[in-house]
């Protein structure tokens, strides 16, 4: 779609060929057309590979072309479990995610604004994680909250718990590890929109006898919405396709299975291709109804 | 009176609190690749010592899975590094009628999970070149695609703040276009290169599942870590992992200064 889409765009330039209109093409056709062969011709043959049916031969990981829309309703009724649970898991984290940044976004963007060392300092801090390995730092997450380790035996001997139960493996810990890693990536849209923020604005409002709470609602929170936006949908999509945190060798266990993970097994271990292409494609369906509602709200302009 | 300076101090208490939950994972790293651990004893304190940051390459493995990310690190970021500003220049500099097509076609890429983007390029190599190709290219294609949209995003931030009267005057003393754009264009984009190519070279050298998907026999640093986390991490692995996050901070405290420093001595002129 975009392919033809651009293609069109290109040739009606041709039709004027000024000079800036070649310097143009010769800027953005590199970029574009490696996105065209690397990014939207995969996720073409994602699509043709979803509706393959097994090959006559009936070896193991052969498949031939076909229309096997049957392979949708297989996915969808044996993973509806990982499905939902997918988005279950990116929804609670992004919630916590962004009742976890705002405050911390609003303190470094608008509280700091006089002290911009602190301020970048703060900066540096919160992008901080992204230097260190994803994996480990979750592995780090995993080794402190192990039954051995000072939290969960604090835990059992205040008799919080059983000491049967175990944090690790739970849905609490999966969620607990995404929301972590992805933290950052809600704190930086916000911070753009809050650092823009006019504060003479949040005096009109207790000029006009509006209470502080009043003023957040009604001034605040609207203003900074580009940056809510933003950022829930770089959290969310992220996780929803995340299987890392969820990994019996992380923090999850057989019972926290996610799209990913299940996607990871039929490549990997069955070769079911067309399966695992099938569960792709729909959860980039959903994440392209998400987007697109996006879009329609803000433009493409400020999703850049 | 009171109560108000004490909710004047919950926000800054609160923000403090909230970096330092941040970095707890960091410190754990940092202090765990100084345990004297043996490979059953990844996971206890076992005591401090200072032979696995000397003996680092004595584990197999870990060094050479940290040469190949750096490898595939500094690759990609050049490639895409170069694609993403001709991109940002183009789509800042320039108007004409697709643009909000070229914005969505370079946004879908941040939007896309992970585990799509891997699946979806490995059965293309797959179906297009077969089960040989995957290797070092494959994956060094992969992280191109992948870097090439936060590079754009970078860089447009910095072309949008780019004033184009500079670029007018040198055409103006007769400068031909590539003289402008090495003498002027570049040098003034030169910092949002920089913070691009610097995120470039973190998403690739920190990047698992797409990797994961399209390596073949290659094993990057990432992977390591993973086959390792079944039987717990080796304390060489953290210090890879501390050194590389050390030299992180390092250049991006030494850039801020620098920045810094700048802008004091051009407001002193």
């Amino acid at each position: 779609m975009a392919f033809a889409a651009f293609g069109s765009g290109s040739a009606k330039e041709h039709k004027s060929p000024t000079k800036s209109s070649k310097i143009v093409l010769a800027l953005l056709m590199p970029g574009l057309v490696y996105l065209g062969l690397f990014f939207l011709t995969p996720l073409f043959s994602l699509v043709v590979t979803s509706l393959e049916k097994p090959a006559a031969s009936g070896a193991i990981g052969e498949y031939e072309y076909g229309f096997q829309w049957q392979n949708y309703v297989e996915v969808v009724t044996t993973y509806m479990p990982q499905i939902l649970r997918s988005f279950f898991y990116a929804t609670i984290a992004t919630i916590i995610a962004l009742l976890v940044s705002y405050p911390l976004a609003y303190f470094i963007g608008v509280k700091l604004r006089a002290r911009p060392m602190l301020q970048r300092l703060m900066l540096v801090l919160v992008i901080a994680p992204f230097f260190i390995s994803f994996l480990l730092r979750t592995i780090a997450w995993k080794q402190i909250f192990s039954d051995g380790g000072a939290i969960m035996q604090t835990v059992y001997s205040l008799g919080l718990i059983p000491r049967s139960e175990h944090f690790l493996g739970t849905d609490a810990a999966v969620i607990f590890g995404l929301t972590y890693n992805f933290i950052p990536f809600m704190v930086l849209p916000l911070f753009t929109t809050l650092e823009r923020f006019d504060v003479r604005l949040l005096e009109a409002g207790s000029d006009l006898y509006a209470s502080p709470a009043r003023v957040f609602r009604r001034v605040t929170l609207p203003i900074s919405m580009p940056g809510v936006i933003s950022g829930t949908l770089l959290v969310f999509i992220p996780i929803a396709g995340d299987y890392v945190n969820a990994s019996q060798n992380f923090l999850g266990s057989a019972k926290t299975s996610m799209i990913g993970t299940i996607v990871d097994y039929q490549v990997l271990q069955t070769q079911t291709y067309p399966i695992a292409s099938a569960l792709s494609v729909l959860l980039m369906a959903v994440i392209v109804a998400l987007v697109s509602l996006y879009v329609r709200r803000s433009g493409t302009e400020d999703l850049l | 009176m009171k109560r108000f300076s004490l909710g004047k101090l919950t926000l800054p208490a609160y923000s403090f609190l909230a970096m330092a939950f941040m970095l707890i994972p960091i410190v754990y790293t940092i202090i765990f690749s100084f345990n004297d651990s043996t490979p059953r004893t990844q996971n206890e304190w076992q005591g401090f010592t200072l032979d696995k940051w000397f003996g680092v390459c004595d584990r197999p493995g870990v060094c050479e899975a940290l040469g190949t990310s750096v490898f595939i690190g500094v690759v990609s970021t050049l490639i895409a590094t170069a694609l993403g500003t001709a991109l940002a220049i183009g789509l800042v500099r320039y108007k004409f009628k697709s643009k909000q097509l070229v914005n969505l076609a370079l946004f879908l890429p941040m939007a896309t999970p992970e585990v799509v983007l891997g699946v979806g390029l490995a059965g293309f190599f797959y179906n297009v070149f077969g089960g040989a190709i995957f290797g070092m290219t494959t994956v060094i294609i992969a992280h191109v695609m992948f870097c090439l949209s936060f590079v754009v995003v970078t860089v447009k931030a910095r072309v949008q703040t780019l004033d184009p009267v500079l670029e007018e005057a040198g055409r103006d003393l007769y400068a031909n276009p590539s003289q402008v754009f090495w003498k002027i264009t570049f040098p003034l984009l030169l910092p949002g290169i920089m913070s691009a190519a610097l995120l470039s070279f973190s998403l690739s050298f920190d990047d698992f599942i797409i990797t994961y998907f399209n390596a073949g026999s290659v094993e990057t640093f990432p992977m390591f870590i993973y086959v390792a986390a079944s039987r717990g991490v080796p304390a060489e692995a953290n210090v890879i992992a501390s050194a590389v996050f050390i030299a992180a901070i390092l250049i991006v405290i030494v850039t801020q200064i620098n920045g810094a420093l700048k802008r004091k001595r051009m407001l002193k002129r």
